[in-house]
């Protein structure tokens, strides 16, 4: 199973197994991280999953919609790798990506 | 007869109650949101998870639009594993229905004759779907279930209620395939929480894609259809805590922490009538995910001694067909609906004021206006009408 590293609010580091198919987001969550509250359940309506992703997989990534960029923008934890997990789709490609639980507003 | 029986009673209580810290009852957005928050404010004594369901909690809104259409599976909106619940030290207490509660002994007693013991209750039992003959109803995985089965034979679907769940479901049957009627009491859609705006916009979406809107019915012949659902809200479950002596009525009330009237007895989400921040200056119940979880974690600070009162900015959605609906703030009481965009072009915002301030926002596939209105509430700025309506200007530059 491809692999997620997640580096949670506290800096630990985790790996979880990701299921293909999944939102990162549902992975996540599953894979039990707590702190993606995910409340909207990935519809794009809060950006409650906000994890920055590590530049390394920036280029491995679907483009942001413009939805995503002004959620995003409610977040005084925005940064340059900021994305919503709930939009980008895990698969084998992403297998290894390492990303960090964005703090809560 | 009477001693022997309480000698009993007694006897049972010593050999087999067991006692939890904080007992949660509910499994749904709250409850779950009371148990994970109190882990990660560093709660380390006992809680428990009480439901009436035997599932493990799950997600309520896509029952009635993704799982409902069959597009993501049961497994798929849980919203923890197993083991989580496991790791985190929260026991599961599934198939129990709290009947009554002793606010002095600090028990519960359960529908299956099991008495459970608590420090603090945090009661987050939602509400129960209004019935209707015998309409199917969406709240749990199992009405949907039960609904989809039904559905394999039927082809006319009639659907009573024109609030939210209604409109869910009219669109995802439509999409199913199946020739949906809508039926509602009032003369328009959405009555109860929204303005003419989104009705008539809603209506008219709904026609457009087949339904079969009949708005102003007070009464509808459903044997000439094949199957018919009930969106027509929920009863509050409140019954324990009233007759144990809570304040409340339709929901259970609670002060600015979540608390009850009740000592050690705290409430949040459907059921808790409190007075919202941002509401209209009376007790007033909320159903939404946002509501439940915030003021949840809300409870849970408050029990590990770190109170703050409840403040979180209201937020809903809702999918139909392709409108992503999103509401911020409440539009309670509001004296002026401005309507912003064209509504014909499928992208445009509705602003709700009381006066003179911008008190919610009804947004149609318009993040934009969502996210940033969200501030013009906050501020309660009062800017000109004109300049709200002009969709060309973006609502952050309208701030002072």
């Amino acid at each position: 199973m491809p692999i997620i590293n997640v580096t949670t609010r506290d800096g630990h580091s985790r790996a979880i197994e990701g299921k293909p198919g999944r939102s990162l987001m549902e992975n996540l969550r599953a894979g039990g991280i707590e702190e993606i509250l995910a409340l909207c359940g990935g519809c794009c309506s809060c950006a409650t999953c906000h994890v920055y992703v590590d530049e390394a997989w920036s280029a491995a990534l679907p483009p942001m919609s413009e939805d995503e960029d002004d959620l995003l923008s409610t977040s005084g934890a925005r940064e340059g790798n900021s994305r919503l997990s709930c939009q980008i789709p895990f698969g084998p490609a992403l297998d290894g990506i390492e990303v960090t639980v964005a703090p809560e507003d | 007869m009477r001693g022997r029986r309480n000698r009993q009673r007694d006897h049972h209580r010593g050999a087999e109650l067991t006692r939890f810290d904080v007992l949660v009852v509910g499994t749904g957005h709250a409850g779950v949101a009371a148990a994970i928050h109190l882990r990660q404010a560093g709660f380390a004594g006992s809680i428990a998870l009480l439901g009436e369901e035997t599932e493990l909690p799950y997600e309520r809104p896509p029952l009635s639009k993704d799982y409902l259409l069959g597009t993501r599976g049961r497994e798929e909106f849980r919203f923890r594993t197993a083991d989580f619940w496991a790791d985190k030290g929260v026991a599961l207490v599934p198939g129990e229905r709290v009947e009554r509660i002793d606010p002095q002994a600090r028990t519960v007693a359960c529908a299956s004759g099991r008495e459970i013991g608590y420090s603090e209750l945090v009661w987050t039992a939602g509400g129960r779907a209004r019935r209707l003959g015998n309409a199917h109803v969406i709240r749990t995985l199992d009405d949907v279930d039960r609904l989809k089965e039904a559905l394999t034979d039927a082809r006319s679907v009639l659907v009573i209620g024109g609030g939210w769940i209604g409109l869910e479901a009219a669109a995802a049957l439509t999409k199913l395939g199946k020739r949906v009627t809508l039926a509602e009491r009032e003369p328009r859609l959405l009555a109860r929480c929204s303005g003419h705006a989104l009705s008539d916009f809603l209506a008219d979406r709904h026609v457009r894609e087949g339904v079969d809107v009949r708005l102003g019915v007070a009464d509808i012949d459903s044997s000439a259809f094949d199957l018919v659902v009930a969106g027509i809200g929920i009863e509050p479950e409140g019954g324990p805590l009233l007759d144990a002596g809570a304040e409340g009525g339709n929901g259970v009330l609670v002060d600015e922490l979540g608390r009850t009237t009740l000592p050690h007895i705290w409430a949040a989400g459907d059921v808790a009538l409190h007075r919202n921040p941002f509401g209209p200056d009376r007790p007033i119940r909320i159903e939404s995910v946002q509501h439940a979880t915030d003021q949840a974690a809300c409870v849970a600070r408050a029990i590990v001694g770190a109170p703050a009162p409840y403040a979180a900015m209201p937020w809903f959605w809702s999918n139909q067909y392709d409108l992503k609906l999103q509401t911020v703030g409440l539009s309670h009481d509001h004296d002026e609906e401005l309507v912003r965009g064209d509504p014909a072009s499928g992208r445009f915002s509705i602003l709700y004021r009381r006066k003179g301030k911008v008190i919610a926002l009804d947004c149609v596939n318009m993040v934009r206006d969502y996210v940033q209105g969200r501030a013009l509430i906050e501020r309660g700025s009062e800017v000109e009408a004109s300049l709200l309506t002009d969709a060309e200007r973006p609502l952050k530059s309208l701030l002072e």
